[in-house]
């Protein structure tokens, strides 16, 4: 696979870790209570198809990139900086 | 005379001489060791896999399933080569394999007759027997007779390399239609690599006695390889098979770099490839396929194109009077050209009774070859045709039953060929790997000028999409002779075996077996026989299975399907995949900056994760480890210390919110921490178990320096990473890993400050540098940090200089300790140290542990949020129900404890469900004068002084022990603050 880093360009996926779901970026507040983070940290969808994904440039840039990618073909729809995509949503 | 006056794509003048079987013989270069063992009229050249039948070439090409030979002898000794690959030079020294005593009295050709007991299922079926005779009588003797070629069981002394490359066209195949794409696009622009598996490059242009533009095949091809070879943007790799497609335009290519010279100094034997394309041509051409008829594995029994190869290209052919068994018009052109060189044609044998081909020969219309005679070299077929059988003298025998587009390489991203019902055959889907298009022969164009044309289409489609322009090219001017073929897979009826995979030993009675019993998809009827599972994966025998198949169960081959094609296409050696990933280089080493004074000094280093750090440091008269270990871990106690503690992970955090961003990710509070201080931390993951633990010393009230242990270094940098990037970039911090910038030492014991007023300009006391106190010291002009932290319970300092400077540093406290009665100490000691003094490392926090079982639960700020604080406060993470961190000893002096060793009520059965706990951390502790222990006791820090049974079932040892607190030494810590 290749992954299209938005600072370094395409590069081969051994550069980048898989990290988890996308689903990682929502934590919980502080007071939202332990079922809220049970859920942030154990529940987890499995769809075969599109899956938000966690990647981290680990090879590269140190970025966390938030992916959307088809697990059935590999396929990357696409690759944002996740810093970008929470700061978007403050 | 097998090898013909004149002609061929060989150099006469260069005669090379080569071994086979011990016997020597003569070549010529451009030979390969099947056409030069052909020319020395060779034709056993070994025994096949599992009824050790006589075999003889069969093919030309890649697709050989026969000809496998060991290359070489010992260590450089090469099992598995296709002789039809093999380049011949000067020396070669080649075996035949699976012959037991020799190739031409092989002992265990018993097991042919045997074959009733062999066939299909046999090793499912014999499975069922008693267990004990299968291991003992069966597998013994089957891994004896059944196989192919031997490692030579010494270290591979060839070396390997990797590479990288990228383009925007992969042309994959050098024959016309990839010739013709790669030029096309390249003179479009686009940065070509062009990949063939040949040594020279043209495909079957070299093969085939037919024109381009008016001059032979194989001389267009050369011109056209230079006119290639001229331009800046192609990249030519012949001897380069691509093995596999991946995602994202990634493709495995293995080069055969050395396989073919005799002196291969310096040189790899292979290269393992990743290319990148932006596009492909699967311009991989097609592999003729063979009929089953009974005997059909003879000797002397060829694919009519492999003839066609060996006569025109290498001037061979070990045909004087010639056979030709087809069922398309293409096997008339091997009795063509080969009655050309003035090979008598006994017959041509047609399936069909419509064919219409002219020859100066006799043809046998609506016929079947039924019979073989000649063991080990056929000597006459016998043919029926509707007026009877006959009995025709040959010496070779041709055979054509079509072609199959090359479409493995199409099919790697688990897509499935289409039936073309015009050519009979699979033919690959565009775009199945993304980006790739198939031409030529590949997508079934099987002519000369329908090859030229589909890679010129083909090329013209990707320059487009590329955004290029499509440069004028006049096609080539060649034949295009079309394709007639009437199906044919099998010859029915008689009592004999007719082969469909010749490596693996499968025959139309195997899937016939497969299908009776039940085994009727094409995934379980492979497995079942085995058919297309050895080396070749089945290149000749795929389809021919299908098409039995299809018969037996009354369908088309289109709706039988194929086995899933995976890469490799060719076997790749794991050598040449893990290109030097051997020794050293498997792994990288990170040195420490005393690596050199310590290794002066003897120490044997030990690795951590990719560190080598001092164990111990042994003295003239040591004769055991436990020996300078001891004498270090009490030289720290008595007088002084010291080692390098460079490996801990230390991150400079700085910024306007970094004292908020470290009160977020450790569970104490740290914004609290004044200027010039250290402060003990603890970071949990968010599912409430302990991440890892460290120091935050604050330099600035911005700036703050951490530590972390040299385990979890880059596993916390990470997570920091994800707490600053994804969780919270509101927050004003930057921070970098400064581990491999600072040399750091401890210096631990009693007379540490007294050595470090030695060293420093500035003098230091217990006022102005307390415990946890952290500044900025000089050494002569250079400017270090300081830090009073103690991992060993001493009263002791930590001092960090640039990196440069660590081996001067290094040296420089050897010499003061030295004046001061200390010295280094070792891994072993350090380990001790912590130990008696309770302190924790990754032993203890392994990952299933709260900050409450180890005896921290109030680390956990309740004034502020932290990483994994909500998870950590969940019913059942802390408590009496938990294993809490206690310290053991024996209670006799004596008793051993052993790492990993469990716990048990006194007198307790121990079985796993009356276990109370494990030992994380043992030692000899020389300052009490026995073993002590670290543990997780269930209830544990309830249970001082109770006594419990410390069992290691594994080597048989139990030592009862007293539970204590972990903390073996200064439990008031007056040894730290002295
Ligand atoms: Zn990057």
């Amino acid at each position: 696979m290749r992954i299209d880093c938005p600072l370094c360009g395409c590069r081969d996926s051994r550069e980048f870790h898989y990290r988890g779901t996308g689903k990682l970026m929502e934590r919980p507040a502080a007071d939202a209570g332990a079922e809220a983070f049970h859920d942030y940290i154990y529940m987890r969808e499995n769809p075969a198809g599109v899956n938000c994904e966690l990647w981290f440039h680990e090879m590269g840039c140190r970025a966390w990139l938030l992916v959307e990618r088809d697990v059935s073909s590999h396929e990357f729809l696409s690759v944002r900086l996740a810093e970008s995509v929470t700061r978007g949503k403050q | 005379m097998t090898r013909f006056a004149d002609g061929g794509l060989i150099e006469r003048s260069q005669q090379i001489p080569f071994n086979f079987d011990g016997r020597s013989y003569l070549g010529f270069s451009g030979d390969t060791l099947a056409s030069a063992l052909l020319a020395n009229d060779v034709r056993l050249i070994g025994r096949s896999f599992k009824y050790h039948r006589p075999r003889g070439i069969l093919t030309a090409g890649s697709e050989e399933p026969n000809a496998l030979m060991t290359i070489g002898r010992g260590s450089q000794s090469d099992p598995n080569v296709r002789a039809t690959m093999q380049e011949l030079y000067r020396g070669l020294t080649s075996a035949s394999q699976n012959r037991f005593p020799s190739l031409s009295f092989d002992l265990l050709a018993i097991n042919d007759l045997m074959a009733p007991f062999f066939g299909a299922g046999f090793y499912y079926k014999t499975f069922m027997w008693p267990k004990l005779f299968w291991e003992r009588v069966y597998e013994p003797l089957i891994r004896r007779a059944a196989g192919l070629g031997a490692l030579s069981g010494a270290a591979d002394e060839a070396s390997y390399d990797k590479a990288y490359a990228h383009c925007d066209l992969l042309v994959i195949g050098a024959g016309p239609a990839g010739l013709m794409a790669a030029t096309l696009a390249a003179k479009g622009g686009l940065d070509v690599i062009l990949a063939d598996e040949d040594f020279i490059l043209g495909g079957r242009l070299n093969s085939e006695r037919v024109e381009v533009d008016g001059k032979p095949a194989a001389e267009w091809a050369v011109d056209a390889v230079k006119a290639l070879a001229a331009m800046p943007n192609v990249r030519l790799m012949p001897r380069t098979t691509i093995t596999g497609a991946y995602d994202g335009g990634t493709y495995g290519a293995l080069q055969w770099v050395s396989h073919h010279l005799a002196e291969r100094e310096g040189l790899p034997l292979e290269t393992f490839w990743r290319i990148t394309s932006q596009r492909t041509i699967l311009a991989s051409g097609a592999i003729e396929r063979p009929i089953a008829f009974a005997d059909n594995d003879r000797p002397g029994v060829m694919m009519a194109s492999a003839l066609r190869t060996y006569a025109n290209r290498f001037a061979v052919t070990p045909a004087k009077r010639l056979s030709i068994f087809t069922n398309n018009d293409d096997g008339y052109r091997t009795a063509t050209d080969l009655a050309a060189r003035g090979v008598e044609i006994a017959c041509v044998v047609d399936t069909r009774t419509y064919a219409a081909v002219d020859g100066d020969f006799p043809v046998l219309k609506g016929a079947e070859v039924v019979g073989i005679s000649g063991r080990r070299g056929l000597n006459a077929i016998v043919v029926r045709t509707a007026s009877g059988t006959r009995r025709i003298a040959t010496d070779c025998l041709g055979v054509s039953g079509g072609w199959n587009p090359s479409v493995h390489l199409s099919c790697h991203l688990n897509r499935h060929p289409v039936w073309n019902p015009d050519i009979v055959a699979f033919v690959a889907t565009d775009d199945a790997v993304p980006g790739m298009l198939a031409a030529g022969a590949a997508a079934g164009g099987f002519s000369t000028h329908a090859a030229f044309q589909s890679g010129a289409a083909a090329a013209a489609i990707l320059l487009r999409g590329l955004g290029r322009k499509v440069p004028r090219l006049p096609l080539p001017k060649s034949e295009d002779a079309p394709y007639v073929l009437t199906p044919f897979w099998h010859v029915q009826g008689g009592g004999k075996r007719a082969w469909l995979d010749f490596q693996n030993d499968v025959t139309t009675k195997d899937v016939k077996l497969a299908h009776q019993e039940n085994f009727r998809s094409v995934e379980h009827m492979k497995r079942y026989t085995t058919l297309g599972m050895a080396t070749d994966q089945g290149k000749t025998a795929n389809i021919g299975a299908m098409a039995v198949m299809a018969e037996l169960t009354g369908r088309v081959i289109a709706d039988v399907g194929t086995t899933t094609y995976r890469p490799p296409y060719v076997p790749v050696a794991l050598g040449a995949l893990g290109a030097h990933g051997r020794d050293k280089g498997f792994a990288p080493e990170r040195f420490i900056p005393s690596d050199a004074l310590a290794r002066e000094q003897g120490a044997p280093m030990v690795e951590a994760g990719l560190w080598y750090r001092p164990s111990w440091f042994p003295q003239s008269g040591d004769t055991h480890w436990r020996q300078s270990c001891d004498r270090e871990v009490l030289m720290v106690r008595k007088t002084l210390g010291i080692t390098d503690v460079s490996t801990l992970g230390k991150i400079d955090l700085q910024g306007p919110d970094a004292a908020e961003f470290l009160d977020r990710v450790y569970s104490n509070m740290m914004s609290s921490l004044p200027v010039g201080r250290i402060r003990y931390g603890l970071m949990l993951r968010e599912d409430g178990m302990v991440m890892d633990d460290g120091t935050v010393a604050r330099l600035d009230k911005t700036h703050f320096l951490i530590t972390t242990t040299t385990a979890a270094a880059g596993q916390v940098m990470t997570h920091l990473d994800f707490c600053a990037q994804v969780l919270w970039p509101e927050l004003d911090v930057n921070f970098i890993s400064i581990t491999d910038h600072w040399a750091q030492f401890a210096v631990a014991g009693p007379n540490s400050r007294v050595l470090l007023n030695d060293l420093c300009a500035d003098k230091i006391s217990n006022d102005t540098f307390p415990y946890m106190a952290a500044g900025e010291v000089s050494i002569g002009h250079l400017k270090a940090r300081l830090f009073r932290l103690s991992f060993s319970g001493e009263h002791a300092y930590e001092i960090a200089v640039p990196a440069r400077y660590g081996d001067a540093l290094a040296r420089e406290l050897d010499r003061l300790a030295q004046q001061h009665h200390g010295g280094w100490y070792g891994m072993e000691a350090l380990n001790v140290l912590r130990i008696e003094k309770g302190f924790v490392t990754h032993a203890e926090i392994h990952g299933r542990v709260t900050a409450d079982d180890i005896g921290l639960g109030r680390m956990v700020s309740a004034k502020k949020d932290c990483i994994g604080k909500v998870a950590s406060q969940r019913p059942g993470l802390s408590g009496q129900d938990r294993e809490q961190l206690v310290g053991l000893k024996p209670v006799v002096a004596a008793g051993k404890l052993l790492g990993g060793a469990h716990l048990f009520n006194l007198g307790e059965n121990p079985v796993r469900t009356n276990d109370q706990g494990y030992i994380t951390s043992q030692c000899f502790s020389p300052t009490l004068g026995h073993s002590i222990a670290q543990a997780f006791l269930r209830n544990g820090r309830a249970r001082t002084g109770e006594m419990v049974d410390v069992v290691d079932l594994l080597r048989g040892v139990k030592t009862t022990c007293e539970v204590c607190p972990p903390v073996f030494i200064d439990p008031e810590g007056r040894r730290l603050r002295g």
